[in-house]
């Protein structure tokens, strides 16, 4: 919990949203559509393939209708004994071409569900892999529900789009120009008609999509202050309840619920009016086809017969279908793509940098010099391999050091100020002032998880630049204020410090950390599952938890932010033997505001606005008489005291 | 269930009626068109006569555009009628949960209200409109195109009812197998999304620890579990298209060939066979909406149990049929109380709490966590109502009060407290709807909260944000505890309620309390000993127990918990550094 969170909420747009605005439409269709391929090239091409047949298919069964009437049935009228044969040779030929067209369709649905999920899967990895490596900066900038949002509606839409958009746009698409060639074969005039009525078709759409997409901008408005209404009073539902303040709510409610109803109506009535209004301009431009053709076939103009006519108007009724498919299926695209947006924002993100190559080592003595090894031994050191390949191995002791830093979390605003500090191996470090005088950003420096402006830190005399993130990670251990577990067993979340420790170890520190006795009272003991962040567990115990997280990963450095905050006093000093015993020959960071947890340590920094105003222990602060005193005793200090 | 959700349409019975009529006269004029498409082929086309081409042309105009009224129509009212009851749902949703007490809002959690609220009335609206419109559209839609086809044929027409039920019987399998799969598709969701969300919360852990590998593994086990129900899931469905189209194909070939034959004996002519071959597309087409009309209604079965749960739960406290309007006094007794959280619990959180506290005392409470001290305070505003005993307020049992008026007599300041959007003064307020400014000021006087919010540029009309983000923890107690002295009640509860405020202010608000209001009685739940040891007396608290309760002096000589935590707390100077401002 960065003290000076940036927390930025954009306002999401829902399923149904209006028609967003995105700056390079074709340049992310091209991405989305490189994902597909990347992976699925066979599949998509074959996918291609499929639909040509399946269009080819139906058209073949559409011009079948016309041959039906005009070859085979008309000249059989009225002969006493007609000769079935022609007819059923067409129909066999029909009958293949349908079988090809069910066998493209079968094979384009089940090609595409792999294809679809399976480039879907690659992205959640992808997606997920990319979070893991981002600094914590983006954490603590973007709001957690617009991260999770990516991951759920944004990858939903875009499996959507995936699986039926774009297959049933290309599929229209191809219908409607072989169609299209078709009735240029049949009659170029009456071609001509119905593209007009096509035009007059989008002319409507897009005037009704524009008005049902304004009303759409007003529904989502209002449903989004509708929402916040409801989650602020929801979760100070027990508050309403104790100033008896319900019929103001309900009044509050009754008023946004009202406007809510009016824009919602509103844009889905427009948006519903869409589908008939195509379908009966689909009518009309049948009928006119009909009169025009009617008048051409009469005339026998251009020789054209009754039956072309007969299927010009098939094609003219199956030529609306996909025209309306189109204009649906545009709209959805787009939501898509405006949520391909965010995916890719998140993917091209920057991870977070390690230029760092010094790197952490186990060490072990042969004849009497310590040399590497890859085994678990209690000897740790920094491998320094210079520039000129020599290597330097330095004892890992624990020693930090603070050189004149300073720091911001954005350009323009420092909120640390020339911090010093230096921390001998095994000395307790405390920092302590108020909420934003800067006590969690100094740790967040420690382990990288921020990088500062300007002077140095240094571990064991290493600039921390130099040390690779992780092995400078796994050098400090960290519990916090706010005690994160996983879903998981509760040894799973202990063994969270050190995945290769044995059941021995498990327990030793839950011993350690004074965990072991609630744990064996839990239903599975050791075996316990853990959802939803420990809810099952009461704060303190997740503290509990945190501690021994902490102690079995065993590091030389430990930062404790507030790790006892939530265990009541008496609690505490239980506790407290388990903390003591943990941080026994540590170099130990402490932020607390009780003084039993800061007393004893060999160092403490008051802090003030990212300054360091006040240091020595706990004595000769109060000898001082300063801001520690008055911390301390309550009591404002006279001034030059 | 459905019954819960079919009594909000309340005032939109008109649209929910008027969208499926709507729906049957769009698709009578619908099916009117191929017949008059039909005739123009047959005895216009065929037969020459151009000026009856012209005659069914116009009348075909005309249904086309009566058909376009009913559409318009069907489209306004089913928005109308679904927007309307996702209205009355939430209306029904809302006040109900206005009535609940502490208990009922313990059983539903607030994220799971919200939820309920939002997306389920969105799931059930857009269920609702789709049911009106389709599930009248389509079984008429059906109906209409077979009855027409067997008006032509009957030998044919029953081409279309085999294939009909055989593609019925198929689809339901299909859809049931499916359904199955996606259920099972939705759990994994959410458990990658709980995986993924955990991250984002805990990614100072995992980076902390170098889990980062650790993670990713877990995250890409989840990821292709869902990679393969979701392929299982969506095969079942791949085969529906194909299917379809055997069955449309299947039926235009037998339709042709048996219509051929038919039309040389002269008994069909050219112009049915083309009707009956659109019918085919109707008919089959109307199956499949008809499918997806009950996927949506097997789909939207979760959302409406939710929202029926919502409005049918009844609040587990209610009003007195008399009930006593007034407060006589600050005086509590607890009389061998019992409270447990639920019916079943096999331990009350509270055991025989027998004590009595005179009006205008100031009385601390300390002890452990889960000792229990919260839901002893609970109680006497009837936020929960006793298990056992009896619990007076003001020499009357708390049962026998106006809920309203005993909350406006016992005001607490909850331990885990919130403030709303709007200004400072607007959240005063909520204390008393009618306060002046002044009175305002003064409160905040009292509650040490002047300080700060004369140092804000907009002073008492500076914005707070949802959730008071804008506030610090000790700024926002103190918020809290002026808002709740504007009430001017007779009893005044701190739950925990300066835990953030550092101690020379808590000391200061103190004091205030006991000058500015003598005659409330108070009651202070602490960690800090400093906070309660000037009280009057003390209640000890330990495993929902009384452990003791005396002056604390008394207390310190013989109660060897409150020793302890006195000691604990080093003596008569206050050993926290808690944020100045």
């Amino acid at each position: 919990m960065a003290e000076e969170k940036v927390v930025k909420i954009q306002p999401r747009r829902g399923a149904k949203g209006p028609r967003p605005k995105l700056d390079h439409p074709w340049k992310l269709f091209f991405r989305v559509m490189g994902y597909v391929f990347r992976d699925y090239k066979l599949q998509m091409i074959l996918v291609i393939a499929c639909i040509f047949t399946s269009v080819f298919a139906n058209v073949q069964g559409t011009m079948f209708t016309k041959t039906l009437i005009d070859s085979y049935i008309t000249p059989m009228i009225g002969q006493a004994n007609p000769d079935y044969s022609p007819l059923l040779h067409a129909m066999a030929r029909v009958a293949i071409f349908y079988g090809i067209g069910i066998g493209a369709a079968l094979l384009q649905a089940v090609l595409m569900t792999y294809t679809t999920q399976g480039t879907l899967r690659n992205l959640r990895e992808e997606l997920f892999e990319h979070m893991e490596k981002l600094p914590i900066k983006y954490f603590d900038t973007n709001a957690h529900g617009d991260i999770m949002s990516v991951y759920t509606n944004d990858i939903d839409t875009l499996r959507q789009m995936i699986s039926q958009s774009i297959t049933q746009v290309l599929n229209s698409i191809i219908t409607v120009v072989s169609i299209i060639a078709m009735m240029l074969v049949l009659s170029i005039p009456l071609t001509l008609l119905s593209i007009a009525m096509v035009g007059v078709m989008f002319f409507a759409s897009a005037k009704a999509s524009k008005v049902s997409g304004k009303n759409f901008v007003a529904q989502q408005s209002n449903l989004g202050k509708l929402n916040g209404f409801i989650e602020e009073t929801m979760s100070g539902q027990k508050v309403v309840k104790v100033f008896c303040h319900e019929d103001e709510s309900v009044e509050r409610f009754d008023e946004m619920n009202e406007a809510l109803y009016q824009a919602a109506y509103k844009a889905n009535a427009y948006a519903s009016i869409l589908g008939p209004i195509n379908a009966q301009l689909g009518n009309t431009s049948y009928v006119l086809c009909a009169l025009v053709g009617g008048l051409l076939a009469l005339n026998s103009f251009a020789g054209f017969t009754v039956g072309a006519l007969a299927s010009f108007l098939t094609f003219n009724k199956s030529f609306s279908m996909p025209i309306n498919q189109i204009a649906t299926q545009f709209n959805s695209i787009l939501m898509a793509l405006a949520g391909a947006d965010r995916i890719f924002k998140l993917l091209d993100e920057e991870v977070e940098s390690d230029e760092g190559y010094v790197k952490l080592v186990n060490m072990e003595e042969q004849d009497g010099k310590m040399v590497e090894t890859p085994k678990h031994t209690e000897h740790w050191a920094w491998k320094h391999v210079h520039s000129d390949g020599r290597v330097e191995y330095r004892e890992m002791k624990g020693e930090v050091v603070f050189e004149d830093v300073d720091f911001g979390y954005n350009e323009e605003k420092v909120v640390l100020h020339e911090i010093n500090m230096f921390a001998h191996p095994g000395q307790k470090i405390a920092l302590v002032g108020s909420t934003g005088a800067g006590k969690t950003t100094i740790t967040n420096l420690i382990n990288r998880f921020y990088d500062i402006q300007k002077g140095k830190i240094r571990y064991d005399g290493i600039n921390i630049e130099k040390i690779s993130k992780d092995d400078l990670r796994h050098s400090l251990g960290m519990v916090l204020q706010d005690t994160h577990l996983f879903t998981g067993t509760v040894r799973e979340n202990i063994l969270y410090g050190k995945l290769d420790a044995t059941e021995d170890e498990v327990i030793a520190a839950a011993k350690l950390a004074n965990a072991d006795g609630f744990i064996r009272r839990l239903p599975d003991g050791y075996d316990t599952m853990l959802t939803g962040d420990g809810a099952n567990l009461s704060q303190g115990q997740r503290q509990l938890l945190a501690i021994a997280r902490a102690a079995i990963a065993d590091p030389p450095v430990l930062i404790l932010d507030e790790a006892t905050s939530s265990i009541d006093t008496r609690t505490e000093k239980i506790v407290q033997e388990g903390m003591d015993k943990l941080m026994h020959g540590r170099t130990t960071f402490v932020i607390a505001h009780r003084l039993s947890t800061i007393r004893n340590s060999d160092c403490i920094m008051v802090m003030e606005q990212g300054r360091i105003i006040e240091r020595g222990n706990h004595d000769e602060l109060l000898e001082k008489k300063g801001r520690y005193y008055q911390l301390y005793t309550g009591k404002k200090a006279e001034l030059g005291a | 269930m459905i019954k819960t959700i079919l009594s909000q349409i309340k005032d939109f019975k008109f649209p929910t009626i008027m969208t499926p009529v709507s729906m049957l006269g769009e698709v009578i004029c619908e099916m009117i068109i191929p017949v008059l498409m039909g005739r123009i082929v047959d005895l216009g086309i065929n037969g020459g006569d151009m000026g009856f081409i012209i005659r069914t042309g116009l009348i075909m105009l005309v249904v086309a555009i009566i058909g376009l009224i009913f559409g318009v129509l069907g489209g306004f009212y089913g928005a109308r009628a679904s927007a309307g009851l996702a209205k009355n749902l939430r209306k029904a949703m809302f006040d109900n949960i206005q009535s609940f007490s502490f208990a009922n809002i313990d059983k539903f959690s607030s994220s799971s209200l919200v939820t309920r609220l939002t997306t389920d009335v969105s799931n059930i609206q857009n269920a609702f409109m789709m049911i009106l419109r389709m599930g009248m559209r389509a079984p008429a839609s059906m109906v209409v195109a077979m009855v027409m086809s067997f008006v032509i044929s009957p030998q044919l027409a029953s081409i279309y009812l085999v294939a009909v039920i055989l593609l019925a019987i198929f689809l339901g399998f299909t859809m049931k197998a499916a359904g199955k799969y996606f259920e099972a598709v939705f759990e994994k969701y959410d458990l990658l999304n709980e995986s993924v969300q955990e991250n984002v919360n805990a990614i100072r852990v995992v980076k902390a620890y170098v889990r980062e590998d650790t993670e990713i593994g877990k995250f890409k086990k989840a990821a292709y579990n869902i990679y393969l129900m979701f392929v299982q899931a969506e095969l079942k469905v791949a085969t529906v298209l194909p299917v379809m189209m055997t069955a449309v194909y299947t039926c235009i070939l037998l339709i042709s060939w048996f219509g051929a034959h038919l039309i040389i004996s002269e008994t069909l002519t050219t112009g049915n066979l083309m009707s009956l071959l659109t019918y085919c597309m109707n008919i089959l087409m109307s199956l499949m909406m008809l499918s997806l009309v009950f996927v949506m209604i097997t789909m939207s079965e979760a959302s409406a149990r939710r929202i029926a749960e919502v409005i049918n739960e009844e609040s587990s406290l209610t009003n007195p049929a008399e009930p006593k309007m007034e407060v006589a006094d600050g005086s509590i007794s607890f009389e061998h109380v019992d409270f447990a959280y639920s019916k079943t619990a096999k331990e009350p959180v509270l055991k025989d709490i027998d004590l009595s506290i005179k009006s205008g005392e100031t009385i601390g409470i300390i002890g452990g966590t889960g000792s229990a001290k919260s839901s002893l305070v609970n109680l006497i505003s009837r936020l929960y109502d006793v298990t056992k005993g009896s619990l007076k307020v003001g020499g009357v049992d708390v049962r026998e009060y106006d809920m309203e008026a005993l909350r406006n007599q016992v005001s607490v300041v909850l331990q885990k407290n919130v403030l709303f959007s709007g200004t400072i003064l607007d959240n005063l307020r909520w204390g008393d709807k009618n306060a002046t400014e002044e009175e305002c000021k003064r409160a905040c006087e009292i509650a040490c909260a002047d300080e700060f919010i004369e140092k804000m540029p907009q002073k008492y009309n500076t914005y707070i944000e949802q959730g008071g983000a804008n506030v610090s923890g000790g700024q926002k107690q103190r918020l809290c505890i002026a808002r709740a002295l504007l009430k001017k009640p007779k009893i005044l509860i701190f739950d925990d309620s300066t835990s953030a405020v550092d101690t020379t202010t808590d000391a200061k608000i103190r004091t205030a309390l006991a000058t500015e209001i003598p005659d409330t009685t108070k009651i202070i739940i602490a960690q800090r000993v400093s906070s309660v040891e000037q009280c009057d007396r003390i209640i000890v608290m330990e495993d929902g127990k009384v452990a003791g309760f005396d002056t604390p002096e008394n207390l310190y000589k013989n109660n060897s918990i409150y020793r302890e935590v006195y000691d604990s707390q080093n003596g008569s100077d206050e050993a926290d550094f808690d944020e100045k401002n």
